[in-house]
């Protein structure tokens, strides 16, 4: 490739370069910026869906669903115990009767809890089930829900064991279905370029079509000529591609900062990590290939039609 | 002797067009010199553009430089153009390339080094009289100086045949008779000339040169003298 790059100064003067001169490279800048932007939310969103995939497929919670508040606390306790002396839990956590409260808020209003009938405690009306939170040592698949619900079963008829990654499955789905969007949108995009690409190479065949005919008959090959398109198409889908780049990553950036200002559960953990800019960072690289690639075909294609 | 041309029954049609030329056969051989007449619409470009490998004959059998050209690959046609310089009736000067970039171009198509080809190049300026003119692009040359610029770039890479549509239609008589001598000496080194022109005048000016006279798209004399092989011109 960087032999594009080295064509002696005789040879490139043969088809005229002139360097932002034409569309070309505004439009490669254009689908770059666009690319970037579609790239980093696919995989922003791949992160946020594996962080939070990662965080919550090894816990799991038990619901002990009792309407005796004592029976209810007693269970709770013994299931707890039970848990904490299982191998397969790495941590055991009663959630206090103030959290359920925080929990069931938003449903039910803060209000309506702090005006609850005499007794104080809107828990104490309503027969809410107690709640264990587990940290597993792996994953919680059927095998391990089946073992959590054998060691609680006995304590506390009618408990539940449920994993966590179970409760966020439509949000997980969601998400995924957007970094499919996305990158989706990405191919979509480098198929528009491409096309661009065809369009200017042809155009350009045809504003040369004299010289590239003597070039020809003077015995020059395919190859020499193509190479001359394709250095002038790379050349140009360099600048623009470094361009789209630089605005891209500079939305990226701001919308990065307006976004962890937000502070808010999965909004926040949208992030980049390194690898991710890697791949941001590589986007004009390999849209320049593709419109060399693009470039290469379209010309050899038509210079095959030529004798 | 060994022919360096030869055409068999040849035919060509453009589209579904009648045929412009129709049952050439005749031999070139190496070393010699031949000029090609007939009227406008003869044929004569045509048959040009077969002998530079612009175009394949619609039937017939070519043979150039021992191969058959009619059926040879695209890909093995760029290393034969090398062995031929054209002169085109139109100059086909690459427009925004110097006089020295025209001439100097199918020395770099071929892939000469660019200090091999500096000297010849100006020699090759200075031999067609516009050692002055190296720089100047073809739209600040006049149509004489374009198609001197033009044989130079033929001639450049000592081509093993000399092709030449109407090489002295655009310049005084004296540039023509000089171009003529170039033409000659190159003959005289081996390569094998073939002029097209309208200007019979041309012909006596080149003593043993061949005739070859086209005639609505055929040889006007098929049985004639192209069918015996002549002498090459340093021994006629």
């Amino acid at each position: 490739m960087l032999s594009l790059f080295v064509i002696p100064g005789h040879d490139r003067r043969l088809i005229p370069e002139g360097r932002l001169s034409g569309p070309m490279p505004w439009v490669i800048a254009i689908m770059i910026f666009l690319m970037v932007l579609a790239t980093a939310t696919g995989l922003a969103f791949a992160e946020a869906g594996q962080n939070v995939s990662d965080q919550l497929s090894s816990r799991a919670t038990v619901q002990i669903i009792q309407a005796n508040p004592d029976i209810k606390a007693r269970q709770a306790n013994d299931a707890a115990a039970r848990l904490r002396g299982m191998a397969l839990v790495e941590e055991v956590r009663v959630l206090p009767p103030a959290e359920i409260e925080e929990l069931i808020a938003p449903w039910l209003g803060q209000t309506d809890i702090a005006e609850a009938p005499e007794t104080g405690s809107l828990l104490e009306d309503i027969p809410l089930p107690a709640l264990i939170d587990l940290k597993l040592v792996r994953p919680a698949g059927q095998k391990e829900l089946g073992e959590l619900r054998a060691a609680v079963s006995p304590l506390a008829e009618g408990a539940r064991v449920e994993p966590s990654s179970g409760l966020i499955a439509p949000v997980i789905s969601l998400v995924q279905s957007l970094q499919w969007i996305a990158f989706g949108l990405v191919v979509l995009l480098a198929m528009a370029t491409a096309a661009a690409v065809i369009i200017s190479a042809r155009a350009a065949l045809n504003t040369h079509k004299e010289t590239i005919g003597v070039i020809h008959l003077l015995g020059g090959t395919d190859r020499q000529i193509s190479r001359l398109f394709q250095r002038r198409i790379a050349l140009d889908a360099l600048l623009g591609g470094i361009l789209g780049l630089i605005c891209g990553t500079a939305i990226i950036l701001l919308l990065g900062i307006q976004l962890s200002a937000l502070g808010s559960g999965l909004v926040q953990s949208l992030g980049l990590s390194w690898y991710s800019w890697l791949i941001i960072g590589a986007v004009p690289i390999l849209g320049m290939v593709l419109a060399m690639v693009t470039a290469r075909m379209t010309v050899m294609g038509a210079l095959r039609k030529i004798l | 002797m060994n022919e360096i041309v030869q055409f068999e029954n040849v035919g060509l049609r453009y589209g579904a067009g009648v045929e412009t030329l129709s049952d050439l056969s005749f031999t070139l051989y190496p070393g010699s010199f031949y000029f090609l007449t007939g009227a406008s619409g003869a044929g004569k470009t045509s048959l040009l553009k077969l002998l530079y490998l612009a175009q394949r004959p619609s039937r017939g059998l070519i043979r150039l430089f021992g191969e058959d050209a009619v059926t040879m690959s695209r890909e093995r046609l760029p290393g034969f153009r090398r062995r031929i310089g054209v002169v085109f009736q139109d100059f086909r000067l690459v427009p925004h390339l110097s006089a020295f970039d025209n001439i100097a171009l199918p020395l770099r198509v071929s892939g000469v080094k660019e200090k091999d080809l500096t000297t010849p190049v100006a020699e090759m300026l200075d031999w067609v009289g516009l050692g002055d003119r190296a720089e100047a692009r073809p739209a600040t040359l006049s149509g004489g100086e374009q198609q001197r610029v033009a044989i130079a770039r033929a001639v450049i890479g000592r081509p093993e045949i000399l092709v030449a549509d109407e090489p002295t239609g655009n310049v005084d008589p004296e540039m023509a008779v000089r171009l003529l001598q170039l033409f000659e000496a190159l003959n005289t080194l081996g390569t094998t000339i073939v002029v097209a022109t309208h200007d019979i005048h041309l012909l006596s000016k080149v003593p043993g040169a061949q005739m070859m006279k086209l005639e609505k798209g055929g040889l006007s004399d098929p049985t004639g003298s192209l069918r015996n092989p002549p002498l090459p011109r340093d021994r006629a």
